[in-house]
């Protein structure tokens, strides 16, 4: 039984059809290649100027003389980064275990649902709550009593722990390892759940208590897919923007002390946009955006392709 | 081949091993369950503190007036964050204009026409847009819309926060689709409808909790992001001469919530504090709302 | 000359074992003993419960929910599930070879081997590589591992990851060796090298194979039990199961008339 439509008239329809899809398709693709583009063109300036790796591992960050260099951000970014990840591993990896191996299935889709609202949470609201709570606190309880015992003990020692205002890269690296817990904890638990029943029956059998079966069965196999959450968490750290910049005390110096203000890439780009009325200070914070497109674009590469090659179907790692 | 047992005896459970072994395993599960609380604990003083701080500021007022300068929150004048919140509706309904066809075209390139060759390169990209960082996408905006049109604009956000959603709506849309077992079509092929009618008035129908699910989730996602409207719509004290015609948000430099909340938070002001604590409130709800009914959705349809 | 036959010693037994899953599937009643140094094939159509009743056999049960399992099972007179027993030491003296080879991935095929032996405790190194070396013998595997035993598992071949699995099984010297269809998922030539492996194997340790077919349950078992719908139906020497049942259900099944 053949369909109203004449066969031209079908494959007109597919063709119409097609040609729309892939006019959105081209949209994704063009901005991905647009963003990279004007990036580079309107960066072309401080590089030119101070050379590519000039500019990236300058320390200098002076808008009224005109000269700058990206390293302070650089390194606040891979500082709070690092620890963040650092800090939040291990938590993140339990929350994956408790849901995905010993909670009951009641309470693992309630562990789950916090997580994901956790992911939900936006940036400003733990921004806020940074500032007002957070801060304060550790400004109260931990860093000025700490810089006070070194004052008195070691002077010479208090140079390295700066201003304890509150806002640093401790603070900042506090609320950012809580941000990225769940890109972690929702690979690792996929990967956890992953993990064929007959893998944990080989250990079960060979007379594996439940810990023994996640250390010798479980979570070798689930590797792949907790690495490759590491890396993403880690991508997330990278460009994470307003709870950092609101906490970390937008210093534009190199972030050489433990309490003292500091800065990330994605913080002074916010934070001096407004204030960027030179053509180069404004291209310089484009130069800025532009390391962070490049950093980013390697870490979800990377993440993408560790999860592929860390499946257990791939031997040799 | 028969094998002797080796010298050194039988292999036996121990009790002292054994006893061990038990210990270890009780310990580890009390490490997982402690770091789990070291995240959990956290987000529940959050949400705590957001509550209690904000929930006195959530008046009448809160809803209905614009922010205005800093003296009139001071002074004890009527202010609120009216502005904001009809912002935040008209840019990001327009957002999701923008982003909900593209995407789930996208999605759906990536789903039903698998041997294209565009397929690869827009799978990586899209795939790398999905976790590149808001602020870029907000610069890339600046640069191709703000700059030549000379002005910040509430549009320009919508466009940001179009860019932050295409992605997530794309991936979920493939998703969905790739899900519909592959008879759904080949019925519809056997009926000798074209492939187009086939994907959606066959495929589409059977995929979209998930495709909404994307949708919502994207969402959520975007309205709570401030980097990229810092750098677009940049803000506003005050509501547009005519606060219900979208345009006004649209064409000028429109207020939103997630930027309104930074700017107040990181003002001196306590009483701005106050409603940015409020507006946490409104944004959380509106956050868990979306996502809750997106969740909802998929429960269901399993 | 045959050296005269020592009495036979019940090493499993079990005695009105019941698992429920609650929706009426499972084993009811189960009485069989199996002797020392034989081995004793459990047979029966799709979802008779020859598996079920095997995995009560080492408490794999406690593993999944909504099951109960009552009754005795006793090893060497002792029931494993009395109170006070512990299931991971019962699953170290009662081992268990799966259906599909599930060799540790990450693992070389050394440390594949030695896996139980270091969670009960075994840490020497040397002793680690002579039982390493006598299991893998034992399997039928070291000739073609020998060399390379720090590689892979995963490398191994399908029916070498199964001998792996046996040899893994077996390095933790347990008492009985519980078998789950352990040749289905190859080819027959390594089908084969298994079921040779079982003749010899059952010098050292109690065989119960649960298997599906016939034939191999006629080639490689001492005794058989025929399972019908979580019952058994008959049990005995397996060549009179096989020429001369006693009941009408077995010499159908046994003629290929079941599924």
């Amino acid at each position: 039984m053949r369909a109203a439509t004449p066969k031209n008239g079908r494959r007109v329809g597919d063709k119409v059809f097609l040609g729309l899809l892939t006019v959105t398709g081209l949209s994704v693709v063009a901005i991905a290649l647009l963003m990279a583009w004007t990036l580079g063109r309107d960066a072309a300036e401080p590089i030119s100027r101070f050379g590519f790796f000039g500019f990236l591992t300058g320390t200098r960050w002076d808008p009224v003389s005109g000269q700058f260099g990206a390293w302070p951000f650089v390194l606040g970014t891979l500082i709070t980064s690092v620890a963040a990840l650092a800090l939040s591993f291990l938590p993140a990896l339990g929350l994956a275990i408790l849901s995905a191996e010993y909670a009951p299935r009641w309470l693992a889709t309630i562990i789950d649902y916090i997580v994901d609202l956790l992911a939900a949470i936006p940036s400003v609201v733990l921004g806020i709550w940074g500032i007002l709570v957070l801060a304060p606190f550790l400004r109260d309880r931990v860093y000025q009593p700490v810089f006070e015992w070194v004052l008195e003990r070691a002077p010479d020692q208090a140079a390295w722990l700066g201003n304890p205002t509150g806002y640093g890269l401790i603070t900042a690296t506090l609320v950012l390892a809580l941000m990225i817990v769940p890109y972690t904890t929702a690979l690792a638990r996929d990967a956890i759940r992953l993990v064929p029943v007959e893998q944990r029956e080989a250990a079960w059998g060979l007379g594996a208590t439940r810990w023994e079966v996640l250390r010798l069965a479980v979570l070798p196999y689930a590797r792949g897919g907790i690495t490759a959450g590491a890396v993403l968490s880690f991508g997330r750290a990278l460009g994470e923007t307003m709870a950092v910049a609101m906490l970390i005390g937008n210093s534009a110096r190199l972030p050489l002390t433990l309490f003292g203000p500091a800065a990330t890439m994605p913080s002074v780009i916010v934070n001096e946009f407004r204030e960027a009325v030179e053509s180069l200070h404004l291209a310089a914070l484009m130069g800025i955006g532009l390391y962070l497109f490049l950093i980013s674009l390697v870490v979800n590469l990377l993440a993408a392709w560790l999860q592929r090659r860390l499946a257990p179907g791939n031997v040799g790692l | 081949m028969t094998g002797q047992r080796i010298s050194g005896g039988p292999v036996r459970g121990s009790g002292a091993n054994l006893r061990r072994r038990y210990l270890r395993d009780r310990v580890m599960l009390g490490l997982v369950v402690l770091a789990s609380l070291a995240v959990l604990v956290p987000l529940l003083i959050v949400v705590w503190y957001v509550v209690s701080q904000g929930l006195s500021a959530l008046d009448w007022d809160f809803f209905t007036q614009d922010l205005g300068s800093p003296t009139r929150a001071v002074t004890g004048r009527p202010t609120g964050l009216a502005q904001a919140i009809a912002g935040t509706l008209v840019v990001d309904l327009t957002a999701l204009l923008v982003a909900v066809p593209v995407g789930i075209g996208a999605g759906m390139m990536l789903a039903e026409y698998k041997e294209h060759r565009l397929n690869p390169l827009l799978r990586v990209l899209n795939d790398t847009m999905n976790g590149m960082p808001a602020i870029l996408k907000g610069l890339l905006i600046f640069t191709l819309v703000v700059r030549p049109s000379g002005t910040f604009s509430g549009f320009a956000g919508s466009l940001a926060l179009a860019i932050v959603m295409l992605p997530i709506i794309a991936r979920a849309t493939e998703g969905a689709l790739t899900l519909v077992p592959w008879s759904i079509r080949e019925a519809g092929l056997a009926l000798g409808l074209p492939r187009w009618r086939v994907i959606l008035a066959a495929v589409l129908p059977v995929a979209r909790p998930g495709l909404v699910t994307g949708v919502l989730i994207a969402f959520a996602r975007a309205a709570g992001e401030a980097a990229p409207l810092l750098l677009t719509s940049l803000g506003s004290n005050f509501l547009p001469r005519d606060p219900w015609n979208p345009l006004e948000y649209l064409t000028k430099a429109a207020d939103t919530l997630p930027q309104r909340l930074y700017s107040l938070a990181v003002s001196p002001y306590e009483q701005w504090h106050a409603m940015g604590w409020a507006a946490g409130i409104v944004l959380l709800l509106l956050v868990v709302v979306v996502f809750l009914v997106g969740r909802l959705l998929t429960r269901r349809d399993h | 000359m045959a050296d005269p036959a020592p009495a036979p010693r019940i090493r499993m037994e079990t005695r009105g074992l019941t698992v429920d899953y609650g929706n009426g599937r499972g084993v009811r009643d189960v009485s069989l003993r199996f002797e020392d140094r034989r081995v004793s094939a459990l047979i029966g159509p799709s979802g008779c419960g020859k598996t079920t009743y095997l995995r009560a056999l080492n408490r794999m049960h406690d593993l999944t929910r909504n099951v109960t399992v009552t009754g005795a099972a006793l090893l060497d007179g002792e029931d494993i599930y009395a109170p006070g027993i512990d299931p991971v030491n019962v699953r170290r003296r009662i081992g268990m070879v799966f259906q599909k080879p599930t060799p540790f991935p990450t693992m070389s095929i050394f440390d594949n081997v030695v896996a139980g032996l270091k969670l009960v405790g075994v840490r020497d190194r040397d002793r680690l590589a002579a039982v390493a070396e006598r299991s893998l013998r034992q399997a039928a595997l070291w000739d073609e591992v020998a060399d390379r035993l720090r590689s892979p598992a995963a490398r191994l071949s399908g029916g070498q990851q199964q001998r792996l699995s046996i040899a893994r099984a077996l390095a933790v010297e347990p008492d009985v060796l519980l078998m789950d269809e352990p040749t289905s998922s190859l080819d027959p030539a390594a089908t084969r090298r298994i079921e040779e492996l079982v003749g010899e194997l059952k010098e050292q340790v109690t065989i119960i194979i649960v298997t599906h077919n016939m034939q191999q349950a006629a080639r490689i078992s001492d005794v058989t039990t025929f399972f019908l719908d979580g019952e058994v139906v008959e049990s005995g020497p397996t060549d009179l199961m096989f020429t001369n049942p006693t009941d009408e259900r077995t010499e159908q099944y046994v003629m290929g008339r079941f599924g």
